[in-house]
């Protein structure tokens, strides 16, 4: 092939390749945009502060969602950050490279990606039968299992990226390796492992499958934790498939709050880590 | 004051290579005791058997004796052994989360001493010692890994001595340094051999010659030679050593 | 002469040393970390025992029967499962090209500036939670490809069974596209990371040899990251076939087998959303978590071989992914 032909051939690639970004962004635009048109149209200071209204009247509001999502998010967070940190610093201070170890990071690697709705489905099994009731522990267990392989994740690999030498100096001065874990390697990971905390906080929130039958969902106030709880996500599904116009608006506008906190913890997380130069 | 030390038969496994092939040595205390060979020749693993910091990494096995002033240094504890035999490393590793200060009494503060006073003392000293307090007198709250590559290796020391060891162990301290740097550490070291027993490993045949009282001659995991200094590179006993310090090998 | 022990430093008295507060210490992570491989096995369990009552009474048949019939306690779960493979191979067939593609534009052409900002664009694709694909699915897409895609396609490609039939919007396409937007980072994301493990030394010899910018791309990297990239592709299926949300609200939720993309058709984890707590009786119940069971399976089996693969290339158990 001569060389003007592969000039030409190769400027093609390259254009189909800016092609393809371009093409992938457009979705993101496209979502993005639609829920900020949409959902900026519906909000209001009542979708804040009010309960649903039945049968798509005008004035309902999602408040009881954004507050059961913060409790279930709150639950999972307490369960499955202390968890997946300590399960992180197992695998990576006390035992890197044994079979029990490899078993582990198997485990985790399946708890990543088991469908969500599976998890639902288990948490109803165990939790919700046994209890006899929906409620918003039984939510919070199960994004908790959602929350637990992510954070085990990035804490691994984190404290991997720790100097060796870090370590032997702390060893070398005579700290037993409790104090050296907790006070020298953590902190000099903790930046990392926070982002990694954060990251999965955030994708934790938008879950909708694995709430569907453990929390299930509530139109009014849950007095305690032992009920049935709204959830936002939960929420924005039930009014997206509703024949009601003004609860289809108020879905748009739920989702562009859930979209922003998303994002913000996106951002949070991501600056957070890129503030430290080390 | 500094201890002795004293090895008797000191083998060494990684894996299952040997390193270490059965090492008889007597430290004398308040000395400096260089250590030079060949790359390879097992003078950092020997190094790190003395502070059992050898046995931190999988799949090692040590067997022999070694003795601090007389006590088998199996006999104790490693947390505490390592309290009485400092280690500072080729490359310096301050602790990145910490401050200047903080980093020189990293040491102290985490077995336990909390008073301010004595932490603040001891740290003026450690960095005294080091030669470098002037230094950093005005930014002790300034990350540890803000200085310089021969300050951060001063700062290393400090903080291994603000422990209070009777030995220092020091793995080729100054082969990241710059020529100044290195000038600076060696100097040190004729200071702190009047209160510790030091262990300097180098691949820095100069280096000895400069800084050591006595110096042992490894070759393959072998003490080939060991003697007052000015003798292994006058006139060394046997053959190999001559070789080394001659240039035929290395 | 005293003799020391060996010091096989993974040895469970080598990690028991220490005062009381390290032992206790040691004790409580690798606790932690038991509990994760607990917490798989006991899923797996339950799912298997909840399934159990389904599984006895329909044994193999349940995948092969076509019909879904809660009323007569009938269940196949065939058209679940035709649902589900048809809409994630839609997606990869979209995805992988376009996610390698974005990869290779990347890595290997953007500069720093513009890498770090489109790659965060594509990370908040990932970041978008499943439900709101879902509603933008309902109300924007589903139009779009009712009134203006699927007429189209209708008229130019009608003679293939796969674009005949009425355009309806919900349906195999919508799910299909709706997948192939939310696992594209992930093969990206992938990708990247295989494209990145490649040595630069390979690619400095192809230049060397005087060639463009593609054929070193064609001869240099994709040869050495062809099994990576294979592994980030399975990993996409993994997710597309176990996404829930975004594919219920677009796919039409009717358990059909259909040739027609423009059909609506019903997915494994769709079905499971909209009837679980309808299911009144136990047998329903069960065969529900039965083909749950079924997509645990898969996915899991999937997982695994991908990760292997990506491992192959990028040397070492990799990190999370978004």
């Amino acid at each position: 092939m001569n060389d003007r032909l592969r000039k030409y051939l190769n400027w093609i690639m390259m254009s189909v390749f800016f092609g393809a970004t371009l093409l992938a962004l457009i979705p993101l635009f496209g979502v993005l945009g639609y829920v900020i048109k949409n959902g900026l149209s519906a909000l209001s200071s009542e979708f804040f502060i009010n309960l649903p209204k039945g049968m798509g009247a005008p004035g309902g509001g999602m408040a009881n969602s954004i507050v059961g999502t913060l409790i279930m998010v709150l639950i999972a967070s307490l369960i499955g950050i202390p968890v997946g940190i300590l399960a992180g610093i197992y695998l990576t201070e006390y035992d890197r490279n044994s079979w029990f170890s490899m078993s582990v990071r198997f485990a985790t690697d399946v708890l990543t990606g088991i469908p969500s709705i599976i998890v639902g489905i288990v948490i109803y099994s165990s939790v919700v039968l046994k209890m006899g009731h929906f409620s918003a522990l039984a939510g919070g267990l199960a994004l908790s299992i959602i929350i637990i392989p992510l954070v085990i994740r990035s804490t691994e690999e984190m404290l991997k990226l720790v100097s060796h030498s870090i370590r032997e100096a702390g060893y070398a001065l005579g700290i037993s390796k409790r104090k050296i874990i907790l006070k020298i390697v953590l902190p000099t990971a903790a930046r990392g492992i926070i982002t990694g905390a954060i990251l999965a906080v955030a994708r934790v929130s938008g879950e909708t499958a694995p709430l569907l039958f453990t929390a299930l969902g509530n139109q009014y106030w849950s007095r305690s934790l032992n009920e049935p709880i709204a959830a936002l996500p939960v929420q924005i599904y039930q009014y997206a498939t509703s024949p009601y116009k003004e609860l289809q608006q108020q879905a748009w506008a739920g989702a562009l709050v859930l979209i922003t906190l998303v994002v913000l913890l996106n951002l949070v997380a991501r600056l957070a880590f890129r503030t430290r130069s080390n | 004051m500094g201890q002795s030390l004293s090895v008797h038969n000191l083998e060494a496994w990684y894996g299952s290579n040997k390193i270490l092939k059965g090492i008889n040595m007597e430290i004398r205390p308040n000395q400096v005791t260089a250590i030079i060979g060949p790359s390879g020749c097992g003078k950092s693993t020997f190094v790190r058997c003395l502070n059992r910091m050898h046995e931190t990494l999988p799949k090692t096995k040590v067997q022999g004796e070694i003795s601090l002033d007389g006590v088998s240094i199996y006999d104790l504890d490693p947390v505490t052994l390592r309290k009485k035999v400092g280690m500072v490393f080729q490359k310096a590793n301050p602790f990145p989360s910490m401050s200047i200060y903080d980093n020189v009494v990293a040491g102290l503060r985490l077995n336990g001493m909390n008073n301010k006073q004595e932490l603040k003392a001891s740290a003026e000293k450690s960095l005294r010692m080091a030669a470098l307090w002037d230094e950093v007198k005005d930014r002790l709250n300034y990350s540890g890994v803000s200085l310089s590559g021969g300050q951060q290796q001063r700062l290393c020391i400090a903080r291994a001595l603000a422990v209070e060891p009777s030995v220092l162990l020091m793995d080729e301290p100054a082969s990241a340094l710059d020529p100044i740097a290195t000038t600076h550490i060696e100097e040190l070291m004729g200071s702190l051999k009047e209160i510790y027993t030091i262990i300097i490993v180098t691949h820095n045949m100069q280096q000895a010659a400069r800084i050591a009282d006595s110096t042992a001659f490894f070759l393959s995991g072998e003490l080939v030679e060991h003697g007052p200094t000015s003798e292994i590179f006058t006139n060394p006993h046997d053959k190999r050593t001559e070789d080394y310090i001659t240039g035929r090998f290395g | 002469m005293r003799k020391v022990e060996e010091s096989e430093n993974m040895s469970k008295n080598k990690k028991l040393t220490g005062s009381l507060g390290d032992k206790t210490f040691c004790l409580l992570t690798l606790f932690m970390a038991m509990s994760v491989l607990v917490l798989m096995v006991w899923i797996g369990w339950q799912m298997v025992d909840s399934a159990r009552p389904s599984i006895a009474k329909f044994g193999f048949s349940f995948v092969t029967g076509r019909v879904w019939d809660p009323v007569k306690e009938q269940f196949g779960a065939l058209p679940f499962i035709y649902g589900t493979l048809v809409t994630s191979f839609l997606a990869l067939i979209i995805a992988a090209p376009v996610g390698l593609g974005v990869a290779i534009f990347l890595n290997e052409m953007a500069t720093s500036k513009v890498r770090s900002v489109i790659a965060f664009l594509v990370e908040m694709l990932a970041a978008i939670p499943s439900v709101v694909y879902g509603l933008w699915g309902i109300f924007i897409l589903v139009p779009w490809l009712r009134e203006t895609v699927e007429p189209g396609l209708a008229k130019w490609l009608g003679f293939i069974p796969l674009f005949q039939g009425t355009p309806l919007g919900f349906g195999m396409l919508a799910g299909g596209l709706i997948l192939a937007v939310m696992i594209l980072p992930t093969i990206a994301a992938i990708s990247r990371e295989v494209l990145a493990a490649v040595p630069n030394e390979q690619r400095e010899a192809a230049l060397a040899l005087g060639a463009t910018k593609w054929e070193m791309i064609r001869i240099a990297v994709l040869p050495y990251a062809k099994s990576g990239v294979l592994g980030g592709v399975m990993l996409g299926l993994g997710r597309a076939l176990g996404e829930t949300m975004a594919v219920t609200m677009v796919i039409g939720n009717r358990p059909d087998i259909l040739s027609s993309l423009f059909a609506p058709a019903y997915s494994i984890a769709a079905v499971i959303a909209n009837e679980f707590t309808e299911a009144t009786y136990d047998l329903y119940l069960s065969a529900l978590v039965e083909i749950g069971l079924i997509l645990f399976g898969i996915t899991l089996i999937l997982n695994v071989f991908a990760r292997v693969l990506v491992w192959s290339v990028a040397r070492g158990p990799r990190g999370g992914l978004s």
